[in-house]
């Protein structure tokens, strides 16, 4: 008796655990996910950022940014359509490759499809006026020591995080 | 060859941006959730970039008169900071704030065949065209003008109303 007694208390401590980890906090429009800290993996994935924008700028002269670069591929296309489409190529087979043959990637999207297109308008309008996003003004431009990459850096960082502590922990 | 250059630098920009875990949205929110699940992984891509960029652009400006397959190099020469490059910058931090996506990540996040990524991409396309017809038909120059009017033309007309 008192085994079984046992059994369904340690049940019962179990399905409570199970509910706690289950009921993660949920967010207008999102729910928390978490995600493991990748310190060395994150720091190489930059170097290889940093290597092609470096690349780049050797061969072609170019900034390596992907706003001007995809912008490049919408109409009106001007002369740079080639080297553009060339990169956006690259940058969308060698993940779909390594994806194939290596290992998958960790991929989560803790939003609501309506959030992940209300964000891409938003984005898109933002880095056209702002011209240029993380990649451009945010490794590019800081390389080469730009005030105005600086203010631009300093501007979208302080609003996602304050965009996200928004939506995170006041609404 | 100077085309598979370009796509073979843009490989290398993919892969980085995937082991950086920067076309992961539930990172990236994680990174900016500094009161919540916190992960401060994205800090480390930042590092991980300017440590390669900043002595790799030193190098070749000081030291390669010319790139490779161009005659110059072509950099931004634009050193206003103006009021445009501030309001859609703090746009865009409100995009990424939302959707955990930036630009660059969501075009090599293609590759991972995810419909949402997609999604994004799309959506992020139709934000680019929107602002470029914005900037095209000058309504944000006009309303500028309109209420800078407005705003030097009230206190003359209280001036006028207190005579």
């Amino acid at each position: 008796m008192n085994r079984f007694l046992v059994a369904y208390l340690t049940k019962v401590e179990y399905m409570k655990v199970r509910t706690q980890e289950v009921q993660a906090f949920s967010y207008p429009f999102g729910v928390e996910t978490l995600t493991e800290f990748t310190p060395l993996t994150s720091y190489a994935g930059g170097m290889l950022i940093g290597l092609s924008a470096v690349l780049l700028m050797l061969f072609w002269g170019r900034i390596a940014g992907m706003t001007g670069i995809l912008a490049g591929i919408i109409p009106p296309l001007g002369s740079d359509l080639r080297w553009k489409a060339s990169f956006l190529a690259g940058a969308i087979l060698a993940p779909l490759l390594f994806q194939l043959t290596i290992r998958d990637i960790d991929y989560q999207i803790p939003i609501s499809t309506e959030a992940l297109i209300i964000g891409g308008i938003i984005t898109g309008i933002g880095v056209t006026f702002g011209s240029g996003c993380t990649s451009g003004h945010g490794i590019c431009g800081l390389a080469r020591f730009s005030r105005r990459s600086a203010v631009a850096v300093t501007c979208f960082m302080s609003f996602a995080f304050l965009t996200v502590f928004i939506i995170r922990h006041i609404l | 060859m100077r085309y598979f250059a370009a796509g073979l630098i843009g490989a290398i920009f993919g892969l980085g941006i995937i082991a950086s875990g920067m076309a992961n949205p539930a990172k990236v929110l994680n990174f900016f959730d500094i009161a919540g699940s916190f992960d401060p992984s994205l800090a480390f891509v930042m590092a991980g970039a300017l440590t390669v960029a900043i002595p790799g652009y030193a190098f070749i400006f000081r030291k390669v008169k010319k790139p490779v397959y161009t005659p110059t190099y072509n950099v931004p020469t634009n050193r206003k900071i103006d009021i445009r490059l501030v309001v859609g910058s703090s746009i865009f931090g409100i995009g990424w704030g939302i959707g955990g996506f930036c630009p660059g990540a969501s075009i090599p996040a293609l590759g991972l065949v995810h419909e949402s990524s997609l999604v994004f991409v799309v959506a992020l396309v139709v934000g680019i065209v929107l602002a470029q017809l914005i900037q095209k038909s000058g309504i944000i120059e006009q309303i500028a003008k309109k209420g800078s009017r407005l705003l030097l033309s009230r206190p003359s007309e209280n001036i006028q109303d207190r005579a």
